[in-house]
């Protein structure tokens, strides 16, 4: 059990490195660096602050916005009067604050910008509670005269001018933090019912980031990227107890747009990106592929068909003969090389993707690059750090070996139990929902379906409430892993999302979300016209290149006795993108089933009814908080089934 | 949410303007009041951008005389209104659509450059410090106006929308006291309209700076503006508060038309 803090650890790295970079962010165009003594100085003057506007140890103060330097410079400041962080979504709309804000009674809020500050305004009337409001930047909000909303600098200039007249206090407080207090909480956005308070400690969550940093040696000359949403617990753990931990400097973009510009200025050496940010990538560069000249889609395909036989085994250690060794280099001097530079993957030493499943084409794809890859399992209840790909036995159907300190178990049911130094405390007043998930002995049920295969790797089917039965029909009986099914969907680059239906029901169908940028693209190469998604979605041609992709997952699911029976027989083409602001989508983009399943309840009907078309009309919120409405005529197309491959005995 | 409106900067007296036979305006008399959001509606062809063009001094008006914080520009050209802290950004965009987002509104710095065209073709010496120092005001600008992504973009390769965005950066540039606009959300969709309208209000808010702006959708400028100019036939027929216009007699008719 580690026995440090945040706090501490901010002292330590800013005696023994006070001149090196902690955070830089791009501001006017120029990474701007803040120095370990500098952060420690700013930690000083805002914990000042905060303790003369009131905040008392054991309280929550929210954090809402983008990675800035200064509102983890505030996380931290929080830390070390024992208060305690709450990071919220920056995205989520006002209404989604209030159950976090008053669950945890929150008197205090730090926020990015006039965005933030607006929708905590909207929200005012129902958390009475929230009396003080800071906002980092300024811009816009010269004339708000809203009681309790003031500047970050008016904060930090109060708390430096006391902190020079009592300058032995920050300390004080800093030694007062016990590893065993809690360190931050995070809302879990949960596909049902209220979000959740996860409580961890400092101990919880500096064992994880320590036992991850043994795990691939990591160490202060790590550069990250810091691009993920603050309030997750995936980048709490790799932007800030990873951070604090190793003492590498953490970047911060310019803003959400220019993300991918900063990465190649950046180069980062430890990388972390959900599934979806990889083959957002992937797809970049197929489209900028397509519209090359002809020579260059030849050389392109020519090395990457050799990536794709050599690079994994070469980056799994594996021997290669010494003719294809050669070419590889070649290919690398031609392409691989120049490739990982435009990705800004140039100097990445481990990557790690996670909270789905990636599709096996997708990984092979960046490790036969030169990119090492690996996947890892995690929750936010687990602190994310349970099971780590080894450099080389990277695979894209496992999740990793159990790591330091971490424990594994299968209940009867096939539910994986979780045994770990990084368990949550509890979950945030709602001792009924603790003891769900924590037994008596220490185990955490994790929810996840799965088992550990031979090589000791973890393998996860899907989650264990969501895996169902066919009822009925010549498949009666047989296994329904939605989510299974959904991600092979969402392993073509024209899908974006899916949602497979079939639990209780004699046969499978799914809706499909295509995915706009590659199929547009692909409609444009066509000189197919259209007018917008809806009616892209809805063309006979779009309907055939789906039907193809479909297809090709049934021949596959086909290949396994077990999940041959979760074959798609029928599926459609939604009007509009599911999305997280109609509460289709979770915050993380995973789906409600239970809500798609009422909202869309006419489509399902008719999928089962064995209709061809249905009219539909759905109420849709914009981002500013209008709402208005989608409607469309959506075609429904059979597809093709195989019989299973059954195993020689 | 009071805003500070202050004395009048911008006097319009009795301006006729007429091309051969045609008269494009009649008698015009309108002020502008620093800080204020000032708007010139009217319907095609009423004499609107020609309004602004002889402020911004493209145009010499026949008769009237504009005076600008005291001063009388009867015979001024547009360099030396510029000069004077007056801007403008242009409906059928004026931008360079070859060099970047970062050039185009390094060109808006222009006027601020002091060194001698040879030091900045070599770059040296006091001609690069003062680059750099430019530079900087461009990247606040940049940073403003939430175009960070495309600063190496050349411009004519970013959709219209930005494009609007890149000829408000080069006409801020200039650090105005007084900002013309010639319909910024001319071609625009509703998304598109909406950032503008903001930036416009955040110009106006964070720099103080004055606007006067040409726009032909009611809703914005009704929304936006402080006060109303209404043209029509080169005639002013309504001037004031959004809501004493819209309940203009004179404005109802010449935007719905009578039945005769």
């Amino acid at each position: 059990m580690t026995s440090t803090t945040f706090p501490r650890l901010l002292l330590d790295h800013a005696a023994q490195r006070p001149n090196d970079a902690a955070l830089r962010e791009k501001e006017y165009g120029i990474w701007q660096a803040l120095s370990w003594a500098q952060l420690a100085e700013l930690v000083c003057a805002l914990a000042h602050g905060l303790h003369q506007a009131g905040v008392q140890r054991g309280q929550h103060v929210i954090v809402v916005g983008e990675n800035r330097p200064r509102l983890a410079a505030s996380m931290l400041a929080a830390q070390v009067l024992g208060a305690i962080p709450v990071p919220l979504y920056q995205d989520a709309v006002g209404a989604e604050f209030v159950f976090p804000i008053n669950n945890a009674e929150v008197a205090f809020a730090i926020v990015e910008d006039q965005e933030q500050v607006d929708k905590l305004i909207e929200i005012r009337g129902q958390c009475p509670q929230l009396t003080h409001l800071w906002y980092d930047d300024p811009r816009g909000l010269r004339n708000y005269d809203e009681p309790g909303v003031a500047p970050l600098d008016s904060l930090i200039a109060a708390g430096a001018a006391a902190a020079k007249t009592q300058p032995q206090l920050f300390r004080e407080w800093a030694e007062r933090v016990k590893p065993d207090d809690v360190a931050a909480m995070f809302f879990t956005s949960g596909t049902t019912g209220n979000p959740k308070g996860v409580v961890h400690s400092h101990a919880t969550l500096i064992d994880r980031a320590q036992a991850g940093a043994r795990f691939d040696k990591l160490g202060s000359h790590e550069e990250v990227l810091a691009y993920l949403p603050p309030a997750w617990i995936g980048q709490n753990i790799f932007s800030y107890a990873q951070w604090l931990a190793c003492g590498y400097v953490v970047n911060c973009p310019e803003s959400a747009s220019t993300v991918s510009i900063d990465l190649k200025e950046i180069g980062p050496t430890y990388y972390f990106a959900p599934p979806r940010v990889f083959e957002g990538l992937l797809t970049s560069v197929m489209i900028r592929m397509e519209d090359a000249g002809s020579l260059k889609r030849w050389l392109f395909a020519r090395c990457m068909a050799l990536a794709q036989r050599v690079g994994p085994a070469l980056m799994d250690g594996k021997p290669v003969g010494a003719l294809d060794k050669l070419k590889y280099a070649l290919g690398n001097l031609l392409i691989y090389g120049p490739l990982r530079n435009t990705l800004g993957f140039s100097r990445v030493r481990v990557a790690y993707t996670a909270g789905e499943a990636i599709g096996p084409d997708l990984f092979s794809f960046y490790r036969s690059i030169g990119i090492n890859l690996k996947q890892l399992y995690g929750s936010t209840e687990t602190a994310v750090f349970v099971c780590l790909q080894p450099d080389n036995e990277a695979r894209s159907d496992t999740v990793g070996v159990p790591i330091d300190g971490v424990e594994i178990k299968l209940d009867a049911s096939g539910e994986i139990l979780v045994k770990s130094p990084g368990l949550l405390k509890g979950y945030y007043k709602n001792e009924a929902a603790t003891n769900e998930v924590l037994t008596a002995e220490g185990w955490y049920h994790t929810g996840d379906a799965g088992f550990i295969d031979a090589s000791g790797h973890l393998k996860i089917i899907d989650r264990a409430k969501d895996v169902g039965r066919i009822l009925g029909g010549p498949n009666d009986g047989a296994m329904f892993a939605p989510k299974y099914v959904e991600n092979k969907l969402k392993f073509f680059a024209h899908i974006k999302e899916a949602v497979a239906l079939g639990d209780k029901r004699e046969r499978v169908c799914a809706f499909i979300n295509i995915d706009f940028e590659a199929v547009g693209n692909w409609a444009e190469r066509r000189n197919l016209p259209y007018a917008g998604y809806t009616d892209l979605a809805q063309k006979p041609e779009v309907y055939e290149l789906i039907r193809e992709c479909v297809e090709k997952v049934n021949a596959d699911l086909a290949q396994d006795e077990l999940l041959a029976g979760s074959q798609i027989t029928r599926f459609l083409i939604l009007h509009k993108e599911l999305d997280a602001d109609d509460g289709e989508l979770t915050r993380t983009r995973k789906v409600r089933r239970g809500a798609i399943a009422e909202k869309y309840a006419v489509l399902i009907d008719a999928l089962y009814g064995g209709k061809s078309s249905q009219f539909i009309e759905t109420a849709v919120k914009f981002e500013d908080g209008r709402s208005g409405s989608v409607s469309a005529d959506l075609r429904i197309m059979d597809t093709k089934t195989f019989p299973a491959v059954r195993r020689a005995a | 949410m009071a805003k500070k409106i202050g004395e009048v900067i911008l006097e319009v007296k009795n301006i006729s303007l007429s091309f051969g036979g045609v008269k494009a305006l009649t008698d015009i008399s309108f002020n502008v009041r620093e800080h204020e959001i000032r708007s010139i509606i009217g319907p095609n062809g009423a004499g609107k951008s020609s309004m602004l063009n002889c402020i911004n001094g493209v145009y010499q008006p026949q008769q009237g005389e504009i005076t600008f914080r005291g001063q009388h520009f009867k015979h001024m050209n547009s360099r030396q209104v510029a000069e004077m802290g007056v801007a403008r950004t242009f409906q059928n965009l004026a931008l360079f659509k070859g060099m970047s987002v970062l050039d185009n509104i390094m060109t808006g710095r222009n006027l601020h450059m002091k060194s001698n065209l040879f030091l900045q073709a070599l770059r040296w010496g006091p001609a690069e410090r003062e680059e750099i120092a430019q530079r900087e005001k461009v990247e606040r600008i940049i940073d403003f106006l939430e175009i960070q992504a495309y600063r190496k973009t050349p411009v004519g390769r970013l959709p219209y929308g930005l494009q609007k965005r890149v000829d408000l950066g080069r006409a801020l540039a200039m650090e105005p006291t007084v900002l013309l606009l010639d319909e910024p959300m001319a071609g625009m969709n509703v998304e598109e309209k909406q950032d503008m309208c903001r930036f416009i209000l955040d110009v106006n808010d964070e720099f103080g700076t004055t606007i006067v702006l040409i726009e032909h959708d009611m809703g914005v400028v009704m929304d936006i503006s402080d006060r109303v100019v209404v043209l029509d036939y080169g005639k002013k027929i309504g001037d004031g508060a959004p809501d004493e216009v819209r309940q203009n007699e004179d404005v109802i008719r010449a935007y719905l038309g009578t039945s005769h």
